[in-house]
């Protein structure tokens, strides 16, 4: 149920972003779903992509600061208070979330959000016995 | 002159004041310390073979690297209770360079100080604030000690809280002022945001050191000041401030050579240069008692004034430093190694990041930038816990050096490195005249 993500330490300077991007493209690797967490020096790219491990290796050898994150994948229902009612659940269950992210937009049923949490195991063996409708890896790599 | 006698002897006189006290300096730290005993048997000489001036260059330097390794009184000349002060300053790693004094030693101290003021035109009737830290720091009490020689009124406000330094500025008709050179321009800053013009004040000499300037910061301090601002030199290591001192002529830094004998060395080879070529300055103490020290290399590039000054001293003149031979920094008076900043980084992990320097001057104040290279083993997908290490290497690196850094996190690869070795320093102030 543990889905890898890619992290990726950028600079905020121009053309950064872009050359990742571009860098993904050219290894005919997908982006399922991402994020950027933006400081006054730095951002932080988060990747949910076809082939992560791909991914790792090739923005590593161009020089890149990458790292791979274990998240959860959720299924939202694409309604009104969907993901307040998923949050709800969470937090029922104590799990401390770290970050979340929504999945790009495609003619899905539901929506999909990304949950980094403080303790993944943790919150999968919570979450497994919920309402919470945990999606499996090889699900979200080829959405 | 404060001692004429001294300040403007023949020069042949003058060498014969030295070779005497060079002997008898040569003799007393070759029976009292260990040290340069063994070194002078390693080099196969003896006291006794010194029988001119000339004969210094064949006994050993003596570098910062030999006082760390004799951490903290090994170079120390007289025993512990005769020493009545001690001072110390940054070194290359955790060690500090620890200076001891004798009454005698503060004495002259005071003495080459009081020479110093009166160089400048400074005398009994001046008021001089002395902005210079007191402390570890030798610039406070260097400085205080020779103004109250001189019978200047003394006021030791020491560093920091610059609108109660204008404020005592002004109510206390200060005229002298002593502090770094970059501080009397952020003081000049700051007068004008508190409205007040310090051009209209009593204050007419300023006594500038512990950094590099140039011509041009002069220019600039003189005009926003409305003062003759001077050069003083000095390290820890030979006394403190009071080796040397530029006279109103402001063409080049007298040095007290009766009391700190100065050689031009080549850097590289260790060679004594003939005068006015430029090379490392070598002091060797004549007088002191506590802490003498034996050819000391300063790493300060300099050259010597061949010509008598105008001003009718006779002791030489160094022209102001020029650059150093290592990678030290003067950052706001302090002396910093990117070494230090090295080890600090060593502590977070197995491997030291890669890291640079970056020193600018903004609004007058010197800007330390310190650019750490996140390596796959700092990086985390969270940004709590990457501004956390930012934040822990600040800190680390502030208690560890005494002054504010910022701590810029950068991708791999953005610091430059030549020849596989990264340049750790990018000094952007051009401190040093070209």
């Amino acid at each position: 149920m543990k889905v890898k993500q890619i992290s990726v330490f950028i600079e905020n300077k121009s053309g950064r972003l872009a050359k990742v991007t571009k860098i993904l493209g050219d290894n005919q690797i997908n982006i399922r779903a991402l994020s950027i967490a933006d400081t006054t020096d730095y951002g932080i790219l988060r990747l949910i992509v076809s082939e992560p491990a791909k991914a790792l290796s090739v923005l590593k050898a161009e020089g890149f600061t990458v790292r791979e994150t274990e998240v959860i994948a959720v299924e939202i229902p694409d309604q009104p208070g969907g993901l307040a009612g998923v949050l709800n659940e969470i937090q029922a269950k104590g799990v401390n979330i770290e970050y979340m992210y929504a999945f790009v937009g495609k003619s899905l049923e539901n929506a999909i959000v990304i949950f980094r949490v403080e303790d993944i195991d943790q919150a999968v063996a919570l979450l497994k016995n919920s309402q919470v409708n945990l999606l499996p890896e090889a699900k979200v790599y080829s959405l | 002159m404060w001692s004429p006698e001294y300040e403007s002897m023949s020069r042949q006189r003058l060498e014969e004041l030295q070779l005497k006290r060079l002997k008898a300096t040569v003799e007393r730290i070759y029976q009292n310390v260990p040290f340069y005993r063994e070194k002078m048997k390693t080099q196969g000489i003896k006291p006794e073979d010194l029988q001119t001036l000339a004969d210094l260059k064949y006994f050993p330097f003596t570098t910062k690297e030999d006082l760390r390794e004799n951490y903290p009184f090994g170079l120390f000349a007289t025993d512990m209770d005769e020493v009545v002060r001690i001072h110390a300053s940054s070194g290359t790693t955790g060690r500090m360079t620890v200076v001891g004094y004798t009454k005698k030693d503060i004495n002259t101290w005071s003495e080459v100080m009081a020479r110093s003021i009166t160089c400048t035109g400074g005398g009994p009737r001046d008021r001089i604030q002395v902005s210079y830290g007191y402390g570890l720091f030798t610039g406070g009490l260097g400085v205080h000690y020779g103004a109250e020689l001189v019978g200047a009124t003394v006021v030791p406000v020491s560093g920091g809280n610059t609108k109660r330094q204008i404020q005592v500025m002004k109510d206390f008709g200060i005229t002298i002022l002593a502090c770094t050179p970059s501080y009397a321009l952020y003081m000049a800053e700051t007068a004008e945001e508190m409205g007040i013009d310090l051009r209209t004040l009593p204050l007419k000499i300023g006594i500038f050191g512990a950094e590099p300037w140039t011509e041009q910061m002069r220019r600039e301090i003189e005009t926003k000041l409305g003062i003759k601002a001077y050069d003083i030199y000095g390290l820890s290591e030979i006394i403190g401030p009071g080796v040397a001192i530029e006279c109103q002529e402001q063409e080049g830094l007298h040095i007290n050579e009766d009391h700190f004998l100065t050689e031009v060395i080549d850097p590289q080879t260790g060679e004594v240069l003939p005068y006015g070529e430029k090379g490392e300055f070598v002091f060797t103490t004549l007088t002191k008692e506590a802490f003498p020290l034996l050819r000391y290399r300063t790493r300060d590039l300099s050259l010597l004034y061949p010509e008598a000054c105008a001003c009718g001293r006779t002791v030489a003149r160094m022209h102001r430093i020029l650059g150093r031979t290592d990678d030290m920094l003067i950052i706001r008076g302090v002396n910093i190694f990117p070494s230090q900043i090295e080890s600090v980084l060593l502590e977070n992990g197995d491997v030291s990041p890669h890291y640079q320097l970056v020193v600018d001057r903004k609004g007058n104040l010197d800007d330390l930038e310190v650019w750490v290279e996140v390596s796959e083993e700092l990086f985390a997908s969270e940004v709590r816990k990457l501004e956390h290490l930012g934040k822990s290497i600040k800190q680390k690196i502030e208690s560890t050096l005494g002054i504010n850094v910022r701590v810029k996190l950068v991708e791999p690869k953005t610091i430059q490195r030549s020849e596989g070795k990264a340049k750790r320093v990018i000094d952007r102030r051009e401190l040093y005249q070209k």
